[in-house]
């Protein structure tokens, strides 16, 4: 059984912070396709396309016919524990601080032989179920689960290594406006975060959703103020371990639909250069922090419109701001590397609110939104897809992204 | 399958260990040319005399076998490059003494060497093989230590095997290494002292693990005719094989590639198990050197816990093992990991070894392990040596 985590003590600011170290980072290209599956939880593996056998590690050839093209493809999760160790020592400093680190290797049901980490309540030679997940070099890798749910499995020191789970942690909502604000406070307090701050921009005007916020912290934000965000930091950016950017600015039509740049430049404002101030402002002592025990930093959280991968013309200049910021979330998470903090990106479809009022069902309300959120910090995921709509554009961007944009600029005719 | 030619009119000389040291400034090169210079001078021979080089190394980068040539000033006909860790000492002697018969070369040395500085080890396991980075370093890099912790873990529960059975293997070849000089450790390990040792990753603690060390092993292998006319003492090859990647169809390594060649090995050397009389096995962990005597046919699979509890296996014992003290109390130089038990076979059985002759050792089986690319060792080898009556 998991020992649970207790919840940490207040931090002594005369003890040096643990600094981060990273688990090995270098793979092969091939590897990579690993990582990317982890990005969004698959457990898939390469497989044949010529023979069908699955591969691991990953190949650039395969070990039975030598055929080349090994796409990635989603394999039953399932095997048996054939052998494990303890490492107790390791020329590492990562595992070396956190020894002793339980691995093992498992035969798969579907052939290969992986070695992997080893949740603490598997049993010897048990049958085992296996997750692909990110670890704190970003890089892919397999751990085996008990069959059955544990008590407080999800507390396993190796598991809580490579996910964002926001139990114990202090999380910040920047937009406490947006419709969904009240649905991820309840989700995150649900989820055992111990502390929830929420910003609120020109906090005289009414903000209805306050009274469905009271297990949240209301402090003054505004992402267009490079003041207001500097100021936030100072106060709270040493207890921020999440950090959730639900700041949204957000109209109607494409180009020709304004006679000027106004709104546009408003969406850049608080959708592109909002994330970059929250960036600047809390990104560097999240960084700081991420080895810094049971509340340490861990995730950065992007709620994205999935238009950020193809404009939809209906909403031509919003979408624009989401890409922006979508790759600004690319630079960022190439800039959070070496410490790994996770950004993790939650694209959605048309959300149930006043803007999207006229469009048809299905509509992400904020409640499915907040699930999506929680459970891609348990996951520990980068690319979360919340909702019909979102996953299905994103299957058909995977598919052909030049498809998808004339689908898209066809007007739904497509 | 075609039946192999045997390896008769070649002869094995000039035997050398450049003494090992734990750390030193100096580098596989150094180490490598220290090993042949004493080889040939053993021999009486000059560099310009050798016309054959192989080179087994981790620690040469960016340079290979040749850029090694030209370092070293040689001008050879026959180079080879044998990157096979512990397996390399017998490939590069099989490979050698094809050399020879078939006029290839006249005289072959066979080098090993690696460098170990402070950071070394921890670099060299940094970049190990693609399959290591890729699947098996991401997992507590418990390094080789982790890797055959498994393997350990598995044997013992398949075989019953305990802790004490693997401790056999190292209290003794201990022993044997008190008797060389040059072996790195240089104090008595008890069986309690092994027992109680530090966990390294269980079920492995200290005393299964080799200790790196710099060092470099040489050997000569000539035409018997030229080594008569020298005047040098010589081995001769029975029998060599080698094998890599067998059984990849097993989900966890519990037997080598020896398994499928040792029938072949025995048939050429014409002779069985019992005719040696004394065995050197690739010893990185004791686990490992327990599956070679079951995979050597010294006894059957599983059997190996009741082997070491029924024989001595020092070097005054019924079943020598490991007698310089071999990797585990000798130390692991690297790539020269593969050449030790070689190199010691080959003067035991020319009657050299000095203080830890075997008495009358005639003939020697020899065997190697190497590269843990993944979850396994890759590379295994073995060759029956016999001195001249």
């Amino acid at each position: 059984m998991t020992n649970p985590l207790s919840p940490p003590p207040k931090k002594n600011p005369q003890i040096r912070s643990v600094v981060p170290t990273q688990p090995l980072e270098i793979r092969s290209r091939a590897a990579v396709g690993l990582t990317a599956c982890a990005a969004e939880g698959r457990f898939a593996l390469q497989t044949c396309a010529e023979c069908g056998a699955v591969q691991y590690p990953p190949r650039d050839a395969c070990c039975n016919c030598l055929g080349v093209e090994l796409p990635w493809r989603d394999i039953t999760p399932y095997g048996g524990l054939l052998a494990e160790t303890t490492v107790q020592t390791s020329v590492n400093s990562y595992f070396r601080e956190r020894a002793p680190w339980r691995m093992g290797s498992v035969k798969l049901d579907a052939g290969p032989t992986v070695l992997c980490h080893l949740h603490g309540d598997i049993e010897p030679r048990a049958r085992v179920k296996l997750i692909n997940r990110l670890d704190k070099a970003g890089q892919g890798v397999i751990m085996a689960l008990p069959m059955e749910r544990t008590p407080n499995m999800e507390d396993d020191p190796i598991l809580r290594a490579i996910s964002c789970d926001p139990k114990h942690r202090r999380v910040l909502i920047t937009d406490g406006r947006n419709p969904n604000a009240p649905a991820l406070v309840k989700a995150l307090k649900d989820a055992g975060a111990t502390m929830i701050f929420v910003g609120e921009s020109e906090s005289w005007r009414p903000n209805p959703n306050r009274s469905q916020m009271a297990d949240a912290e209301i402090l003054p934000l505004d992402v267009t103020d490079t003041a207001s965000v500097k100021e936030l930091a100072g106060e709270i950016g040493g207890k921020a371990d999440i950090l959730i950017n639900n700041a949204r600015f957000i109209r109607p039509g494409g180009a020709l639909a304004r006679g000027d740049t106004g709104w546009a430049r408003d969406e850049m404002e608080v959708n592109y250069l909002g994330l970059m101030r929250l960036a600047q402002a809390f990104g560097p002592g999240m960084c700081a922090r991420t080895a810094d025990g049971v509340n340490s930093a861990a995730a950065w959280v992007n709620i994205l419109s999935v238009n950020a991968l193809a404009n939809d013309p209906s909403f031509g200049t919003f979408c624009a701001s989401q890409a922006a910021a979508l790759s600004l979330s690319q630079s960022l998470r190439g800039e959070f590397r070496a410490s790994g903090l996770r950004v993790m990106n939650v694209f959605t479809g048309p959300t149930e609110d006043e803007w999207h009022q006229p469009l048809p069902p299905p509509k992400v309300m904020p409640a499915g939104l907040a699930r999506s959120v929680v459970q891609g910090l348990r996951d520990g995921l980068e690319d979360v897809y919340c909702g019909d709509i979102a996953k299905e554009v994103a299957a058909r961007h995977a598919e052909n992204p030049k498809v998808l944009e004339r689908e898209l600029t066809m007007g739904g005719q497509g | 399958m075609s039946k192999r030619a045997s390896y008769e009119g070649v002869a094995i000389v000039a035997p050398f260990t450049q003494p090992y040291e734990r750390y030193s400034t100096q580098t596989a090169h150094w180490w490598i040319a220290r090993a042949l210079r004493g080889s040939l001078d053993a021999a009486g021979l000059k560099p310009q005399d050798v016309d054959g080089f192989t080179v087994s190394s981790f620690t040469l980068f960016p340079d290979t076998a040749v850029g090694l040539t030209q370092h070293l000033g040689l001008c050879v006909r026959w180079l080879d490059n044998i990157p096979m860790g512990g397996a390399s000492g017998v490939i590069a002697l099989r490979r050698a003494a094809r050399a020879v018969q078939m006029g290839d070369a006249s005289i072959v040395a066979c080098c090993a060497g690696d460098a170990n500085h402070v950071e070394t080890f921890r670099l060299l396991l940094g970049g190990f093989s693609r399959f290591a980075l890729d699947a098996s370093y991401a997992y507590g890099f418990g390094g080789p230590n982790a890797n055959f912790a498994l393997l350990m873990d598995r044997y013992m529960q398949d075989y019953g095997a305990t802790r004490e059975d693997f401790g056999r293997i190292a209290v003794s070849q201990r022993d044997n290494a008190l008797k060389n000089p040059h072996a790195v450790m240089k104090k008595p390990l008890t069986l309690e002292q092994y027992m109680t040792a530090r966990p390294i990753a269980d079920p492995v603690c200290l005393f299964d693990c080799v200790m790196p060390v710099a060092g470099g092993e040489a050997f000569l292998v000539m035409s018997v005719e030229e080594a008569e006319k020298r005047g040098l003492p010589y081995a001769t090859l029975s029998g060599a094989i080698e094998r890599h990647n067998a059984h990849a169809e097993d989900p966890i390594q519990m037997r080598g590639g020896w398994t499928v060649d040792i029938d072949e090995l025995y048939g050429m050397a014409e002779c069985t198990p019992q005719d040696m009389d004394l065995v050197q096995t690739y010893d990185d962990y004791p686990v490992i050197s327990m599956m070679q005597m079951e995979d050597l046919g010294f006894c059957a699979k599983g059997e190996g816990p009741q082997f070491v509890r029924d024989h001595d296996l020092t070097i005054t014992g019924d079943f020598p093992h490991n007698t310089s003290g071999g990797q585990l109390s000798a130390g692991q130089a690297g790539a020269a990991g593969g050449f030790i038990g070689l190199v010691e076979a080959i003067r035991q059985v020319t009657q050299a070894a000095g203080p830890t002759q075997v008495k009358d050792a005639r003939r020697a089986l020899v065997s190697g392990f190497g590269m843990i690319n993944y979850d396994r060792g890759v590379c295994s080898s073995a060759a029956i040596l016999e001195g001249k009556a």
